[in-house]
C-alpha cells in the first residue's frame, strides 16, 4: 500500500489550467476524498495518479519514488472510472481477468483470484453476462472487482457511486467503505457529493478550480470552513452566508446590528449553519416565509432583519406556519466571520446578538 | 370515423406512390430492366449489329469448355487480383493506416489521411499517367530511379515481370482509403475512458489494439470486406488505364475480359453470358459472406459497440 505525494503538480492543456500547484499527501491505507464542484479538476488528478496525463509540472511520487515517468500499466494502480468503462465484449469473468493477463501468474491462480475479487464484491454469480446485461450497481461492483483484483498499492474512485440511486448509493458507500479498511489499501474517491465524502472519507481534501481549497476530516471542513467557498459546499442544507460591515466592534448586516467579538473592520460575512440556529423567545424576532419538510427535520426560512435566513429543527411535520411571528438566536461560538475580499475565514472573530 | 379511417388508408397509399414511386420506377428502368434484357442476350449470338439468329447455351458451353483464355488466365488472375488487393491493402493497409493515424497527434494523422485520400480524389486517368511514369522499365521511371539510382539495384519491369503484383499496388493504394475512412471513425466512436482502462489495467499497444480495438470495430471491418470484396470483384477501371489488361492477358480480370469481348470484338450474347455469371458469383459471395461474417445483425442496429 502506498503513500503517495504530489508536489507543485500543474497539469494544463493550453491555455485551459486543469490542476495548478497542487501539493498533497496521501498515508499509507488512508482513504481521502476530493471533493469540489463539476470541472475541478478532481478527475484530473486522478488520471494524472494512474499514468494516463502526465503533470506539466511538479512531481508524483509512490513510497518516495517519482513516478512521473512511470507507464500506465507499470504502476499497478486500480481504478474506477465514473462511467465504469467496462469492456463492452468481455463477459464479467473476462472483464475481471483482464487485468491479470498482463501479470505473471499461472492460469488456475488467475481464475482463483477472480473469483474470489467477484465473491468480495458480491458479483460470483453473474461471471458470465455481458456489462449490458448488468444493471448500474452491479456494472460498478464489476468494476471495482477489476480494480481490486490485481492488488493495486492505490485505488482511484472516480465519482463511483454517482449513477446510483439513493438507497444502493448508501449501501455501496459503506461496501465501499469497509472492504477498503479491509484491505487497507490507499484510496482516493472522487466525489462533488458532499455527503459521500464526509461519510466515508478519512479526510477531505477540497478543490475550486484546479486549486486546493482546505485539506482536513469530515469535522474540521464542516466545522471550521477555512474559506467562504468551502463554508458555503459544505454542509445541507447550506450554511447561511450574509455579508455586512464590521465597524467599531459592530457587525452591520442588513438593518440589524451584531456585535463583534474579536477584532475585524470593512467587508465581513458571517454565516451560520442553519442545523445551529434555534427558535428562542427574545431572540431576533421574523416570520416564516417557507417550510420544507425534510424527513427528520424541517428547513424553515424565517425573514429577519438579518434578511433571509435558513433555520434547521429536528421533528418530521412543520408545526409552525408560514406567516407566524418567530424570534431565532444561535450561540456566537457557532458563527464563522469571513472576510469578504479575501473569503479567508477570520478565525478569531465571532457574531453575537444583541440581547 | 369510418371514412377518416378510409381517407387515412387513401392518403398513406398516396404518400406511398409519391414518395418511393420515383424511385421504383428508376431502379426498375436502370437495374432490373437491364438485367432481364442481359439474361436474354446472354442465351443469344448477338453480336454487335444486335441482330441473333439463335437462343441456346452455347455461350455458357464456351466459357466452361473452349474459352482457355479465360479458364486458365481471366480466371486465376481475377481470383489472386481480388484476393492480394483485399488481404494486403483494402483490410489490412486500410486498417493499420486507421490506427497509425488515430494513435498518433490528431494533426499529423488528419495530414497523412490527407495523403491516402490524394489519389481517391485525383481523376483516374492523371493517377494512372502517374502509375505510368512510376513503372517506366528505363531508368528515367520513378521505381527505377529510386531503386536503381539510390540502391544500386537492377532495372526493374515490373509491368513485365509482375504484372499482377502491379495493379494489386494500384488498386490498393486507391483502395486502402475507404477502409482508412471508415474504420478511422470506428475508432474514434470507441470511448476514450476503455482505452484509458486497458492502460491501468496493464495492457501495452498491441494487446489493447487485439483487445479492445479490434473487437470494437469488428463490424465495420466486416462491412469493408464484404463491400471491398464485391467492388473489386467488377472494377477494371484503372486496370483497364494501366496495363489494358496487358501484357498479353496477363491482368485482364474477369470484368474487364468482359468488357473487351462484348465492346471491342461486338460479341454482345457472349459477353451477357460471362456478365450474368459475374452478377451470380456476386451474390453468392455476397450471400456467403453475409453468413459467414453475421451481416445480418449488422444492418439491424448500429453495431460499432461502445456501451
Ligand atoms: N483532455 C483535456 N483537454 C483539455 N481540457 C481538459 C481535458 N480534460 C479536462 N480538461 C479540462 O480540465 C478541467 C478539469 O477537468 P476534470 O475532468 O478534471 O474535472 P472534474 O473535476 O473531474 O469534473 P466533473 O466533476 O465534471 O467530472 C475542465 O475545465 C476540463 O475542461
Ligand atoms: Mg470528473
Amino acid at each position: 500500500m502506498a503513500r503517495v505525494e504530489l508536489n507543485n503538480v500543474r497539469k494544463a492543456w493550453g491555455e485551459t489550467v486543469a490542476v495548478d500547484d497542487l501539493t498533497l499527501t496521501i498515508e499509507h491505507g488512508e482513504l481521502v476524498s476530493i471533493l469540489g464542484p463539476s470541472g475541478c479538476g478532481k478527475s484530473t488528478i486522478l488520471l494524472m495518479l494512474a499514468g494516463i496525463y502526465a503533470p506539466t509540472e511538479g512531481e508524483l511520487r509512490f513510497d518516495g519514488q517519482v513516478v512521473n515517468e512511470v507507464e500506465a500499466k507499470d504502476r499497478n494502480v486500480g481504478i474506477v472510472f465514473q462511467s465504469y468503462a467496462l469492456y463492452p465484449h468481455m463477459s464479467v469473468r473476462q472483464n475481471i481477468m483482464f487485468p491479470m493477463r498482463f501479470k505473471q501468474v499461472p492460469a488456475n491462480e488467475a481464475s482463483r483470484l477472480v473469483e474470489e475479487a467477484a465473491d468480495l464484491v458480491r458479483v460470483g454469480d453473474l461471471l458470465e453476462r455481458r456489462p449490458s446485461q448488468l444493471s448500474g450497481g452491479q456494472q460498478q461492483r464489476v468494476a471495482l472487482a477489476r480494480a481490486l483484483v490485481k492488488e493495486p498499492q492505490l485505488l482511484l474512485l472516480d465519482e463511483p457511486l454517482s449513477n446510483l440511486d439513493a438507497t444502493l448509493r448508501m449501501t455501496m458507500r459503506s461496501e465501499i467503505k469497509s472492504l477498503q479498511a479491509k484491505l487497507g489499501i490507499t484510496t482516493i474517491l472522487v466525489t462533488h457529493d458532499q455527503l459521500e465524502a464526509t461519510t466515508m472519507a478519512d479526510r477531505i481534501v477540497c478543490m475550486k478550480a484546479g486549486r486546493i481549497e482546505q485539506v482536513g476530516t469530515p469535522d474540521d471542513l464542516y466545522s471550521r470552513p477555512s474559506s467562504l467557498f468551502v463554508a458555503g459546499f459544505i454542509g445541507a442544507p447550506p450554511i447561511n452566508l450574509l455579508p455586512g460591515k464590521a465597524v467599531d466592534g459592530k457587525l452591520n448586516v442588513n438593518d440589524f446590528s451584531l456585535t463583534c467579538e474579536g477584532a475585524a473592520a470593512g467587508d465581513v460575512t458571517v454565516g451560520i449553519r442553519p442545523e445551529r440556529i434555534s427558535f428562542a423567545e427574545g431572540g431576533i424576532p421574523g416570520t416564516i416565509d417557507q417550510t420544507e419538510p425534510m424527513g427528520r427535520e424541517t428547513l424553515y426560512v424565517v425573514s429577519c432583519p438579518l434578511g433571509s435566513i435558513r433555520v434547521l429543527e429536528a421533528g418530521s411535520k412543520a408545526h409552525r406556519r408560514i406567516g407566524e411571528a418567530v424570534a431565532i438566536s444561535f450561540d456566537p461560538s457557532d458563527t464563522l466571520v469571513y472576510d469578504s475580499r479575501t473569503e479567508a475565514l477570520l478565525g478569531d472573530v465571532r457574531a453575537r446578538a444583541p440581547s | 370515423m369510418a371514412g377518416n379511417i378510409r381517407a387515412t388508408q387513401a392518403r398513406q397509399r398516396a404518400n406511398f406512390v409519391i414518395f418511393l414511386g420515383p424511385a421504383i420506377l428508376l431502379l426498375f428502368l436502370f437495374y432490373v430492366a437491364p438485367v432481364i434484357v442481359n439474361i436474354f442476350i446472354a442465351f443469344t449470338d448477338m453480336g454487335s449489329d444486335l441482330k441473333w439468329t439463335e437462343i441456346s447455351t452455347e455461350n455458357f458451353e464456351r466459357m466452361a469448355r473452349k474459352d482457355r483464355i479465360l479458364t486458365h488466365t481471366v480466371i486465376p488472375v481475377t481470383f489472386f487480383f481480388v484476393l492480394g488487393t483485399l488481404a494486403v491493402f483494402n483490410v489490412t493497409f486500410g486498417l493499420i493506416l486507421a490506427l497509425v493515424t488515430t494513435s498518433v497527434q490528431a494533426r499529423s494523422g488528419a495530414f497523412f489521411r490527407a495523403i491516402w485520400l490524394l489519389p481517391r480524389m485525383s481523376p483516374s486517368v492523371v493517377y494512372a499517367l502517374l502509375w505510368a511514369w512510376v513503372i517506366t522499365p528505363t531508368d528515367y521511371g520513378l521505381l527505377n530511379q529510386v531503386a536503381n539510382g539510390l540502391f544500386g539495384l537492377p532495372l526493374t519491369d515490373l509491368m513485365g515481370n509482375n504484372p499482377v503484383f502491379l495493379i494489386i499496388l494500384v488498386n490498393g493504394f486507391i483502395g486502402a482509403s475507404l477502409g482508412m475512412i471508415i474504420l478511422t471513425s470506428a475508432i474514434r466512436s470507441i470511448p476514450e475512458h476503455l482505452f484509458h482502462a486497458a492502460r491501468v489495467d496493464g495492457a501495452g499497444g498491441w494487446s489493447i489494439v487485439r483487445h479492445i480495438t479490434l473487437p470494437a470495430i469488428r463490424w465495420p471491418l466486416s462491412f469493408i470486406t464484404v463491400y471491398q470484396t464485391l467492388s473489386l470483384l467488377v472494377s477494371f477501371e484503372y486496370i483497364w488505364l494501366v496495363t489494358d489488361g496487358g501484357p498479353f492477358y496477363d491482368t485482364t480480370v474477369y470484368a474487364l475480359y468482359v468488357y473487351k469481348r462484348a465492346f471491342f470484338d461486338g460479341q454482345y450474347g457472349y459477353g451477357a453470358a460471362m456478365a450474368l455469371v459475374l452478377v451470380i458469383v456476386g451474390i453468392v459471395v455476397a450471400l456467403m459472406l453475409w453468413r459467414f461474417l453475421d451481416m445480418q445483425r449488422l444492418m439491424q442496429e448500429p453495431r460499432i459497440e461502445v456501451n
